[in-house]
């Protein structure tokens, strides 16, 4: 079992935070928790973003000092560097997801394990893609049909996935 | 709709008759969503952010499936209405703490609520009483899509809906379930809890109101990841979760009443008795006290008063809803003699019977 960071005794809440631009994963014990949820906004539809240290973890003080290539990295767009996301902890526009999306990849890897979206997507994207969503969307239910036994419900949707790309044989792998 | 009108009311989600409400309080989604072609608010000057209020504004107004909205201007609000907004659940502290062009509208009964200009351009956020997830889901897809008929959303094929934050990428999406578990932190057994969520990669989180054990025995169960992972899983992996944490709680309140009824009851009715007769009282005992008596009402130990009513003392002895109903401002030992006051009003007219 985790130790908390702040004491020793045994870890109960487990919190991830993006912290100069890492995910970090806070374990803390009951009491310390206690005090690390005051700080914090507290029942607020916002809550669960994660509380950002402005100007960067005292705790990694010590790595500050080397400089980090990543860092003058810029978005044409925003006019964003990479420094400033991971010292603010917040992306400037949406195209940095391109801009950064090197550096981003391991860091939304940690945070989420995944890192290809499978869920909805907005009616515009054309229809191709569309399909392609269909598809991973499948698969994905498909891994957890699977994952949680549902084997009667993994056939039907194997059977969907196959249907789908004999529609379309030549795009389906193409993301 | 009036901010004075509201507190005198309260929201959908507190009126205690969900299914499951004896412990889940809420069930709560939101997505997050910005314009393809500005930068996220954090870094956009005032003119800019000017604009996308104006601009998402028309466009939320406009749509149908959120019924009929009150639109607040938040940065023209006074500190202790953007406080009230917070403390009733429709705006996020950053929304009410940040600067610049920003605004709320609210639903009927408080069940819908959009912020334009928190971290994101767009939060939707939709509010049930009770373990309600698909309906949450059904309501807040509905106004995404109508949302998405009008405005283009920035989105990638690869990291799906685009935000200001990597932690809310992808779906964009936050399910969460507020549990009162008052039983379980009384014997400690939460830790467990805890453990267990953490493995499945569910968050727990605070709570309600200021301080510490003002958390009220109040938990909130959310998702971490929004990427990879469809909207329908996200939501059926906290729906899986919620009813073992139910009945756990509920084994163990068995268990209490079984082991000592007596001391049990008597810590309920304490409560209830310093509720109804303390002459000043801060936050964080009421908040404390009251979950003792919500306890005791749904164990039966508690007569004489309504889990509405208990629901509603949660939000309306917090600072800006006490202020508001004096209609002064007040420091923080006038407040504890206001809440203290205001508890004997509310409490004293049904005596317990025993
Ligand atoms: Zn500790
Ligand atoms: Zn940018």
């Amino acid at each position: 079992m985790k130790k908390c960071r702040r004491c020793t005794k045994p870890a109960t809440l487990h919190i991830t935070e993006i912290r100069n631009g890492e995910a970090q994963a806070l374990h803390l014990c009951e009491g310390c928790a206690k005090d690390y949820l005051k700080t914090v906004s507290v029942g607020s539809p916002n809550e669960e973003a994660p509380a950002f240290e402005a100007g960067g973890n005292p705790d990694a003080a010590g790595s500050e000092a080397e400089p980090d290539e990543r860092d003058t990295l810029t978005c044409p767009k925003c006019g964003i560097t990479f420094k400033q996301f991971r010292s603010q902890g917040r992306l400037g526009c949406p195209h940095d997801y391109v801009a950064f999306r090197e550096e981003l990849l391991p860091l939304i890897e940690s945070i989420h394990s995944e890192v290809q979206h499978v869920g909805k997507v907005p009616q515009r994207v054309p229809g191709i893609s569309r399909r392609q969503y269909d598809l991973l969307k499948l698969r994905a239910d498909l891994k957890s049909a699977v994952q949680n036994e549902k084997y009667e419900e993994a056939a039907r949707l194997r059977d969907q996935i196959q249907q789908l790309e004999a529609e379309a044989p030549h795009q389906s792998e193409a993301l | 709709m009036d901010l004075d009108a509201l507190t005198h009311t309260s929201g959908e989600w507190l009126r205690g008759s969900g299914p499951d409400s004896d412990i889940v309080i809420s069930s709560r989604i939101r997505l997050a969503r910005n314009l393809a072609e500005f930068p996220f608010p954090p870094r956009t000057d005032d003119a800019v952010r000017a604009e996308i209020e104006t601009l998402l504004r028309t466009h939320v107004q406009a749509i149908e499936s959120a019924g009929e909205l009150t639109y607040f201007n938040v940065n023209s609000l006074l500190p202790i209405d953007r406080q009230l907004l917070v403390e009733r659940q429709l705006i996020s502290r950053e929304h009410a703490e940040t600067h610049g062009s920003r605004s709320v509208s609210i639903g009927p009964r408080e069940t819908i609520s959009l912020m334009i200009n928190e971290e994101d351009h767009l939060r939707i956020q939709v509010l049930r009483s009770g373990l309600a997830l698909d309906d949450c889901w059904n309501d807040i897809s509905r106004i995404d899509d109508d949302l998405d008929q009008r405005v283009s959303f920035a989105f990638s094929e690869e990291f799906g809906y685009l935000t200001a934050c990597p932690t809310n990428v992808g779906t964009g999406m936050r399910v969460s379930v507020m549990l009162h578990l008052p039983a379980l932190v009384l014997t400690k057994e939460i830790q467990k809890v805890f453990q267990a969520l953490h493995k499945i990669n569910l968050a727990v989180r605070g709570l309600y109101g200021e301080g510490s054990q003002a958390m009220g025995d109040f938990y909130q169960i959310s998702n971490q990841q929004t990427l990879g992972k469809t909207e329908q899983q996200i939501i059926q992996t906290v729906k899986e979760v919620v009813p073992n944490i139910i009945a756990y709680e509920r084994r163990v309140r068995r268990a209490l009443v079984k082991e000592n009824r007596q001391r049990l009851h008597d810590q309920v009715a304490r409560a209830f008795g310093i509720l109804q007769n303390a002459q000043t009282i801060t936050s964080e005992e009421t908040m404390h006290l009251l979950s003792s008596v919500r306890m005791g009402i749904n164990l039966g130990l508690v007569a004489g008063i309504e889990m509405p009513t208990v629901n509603e003392l949660f939000i309306h002895t917090q600072p800006a809803h006490l202020q508001k109903l004096r209609h002064e401002t007040l420091e923080s030992s006038e407040r504890n003699v206001a809440r203290a006051a205001y508890l004997r009003q509310r409490l004293s007219k049904n005596e317990p019977q025993n």
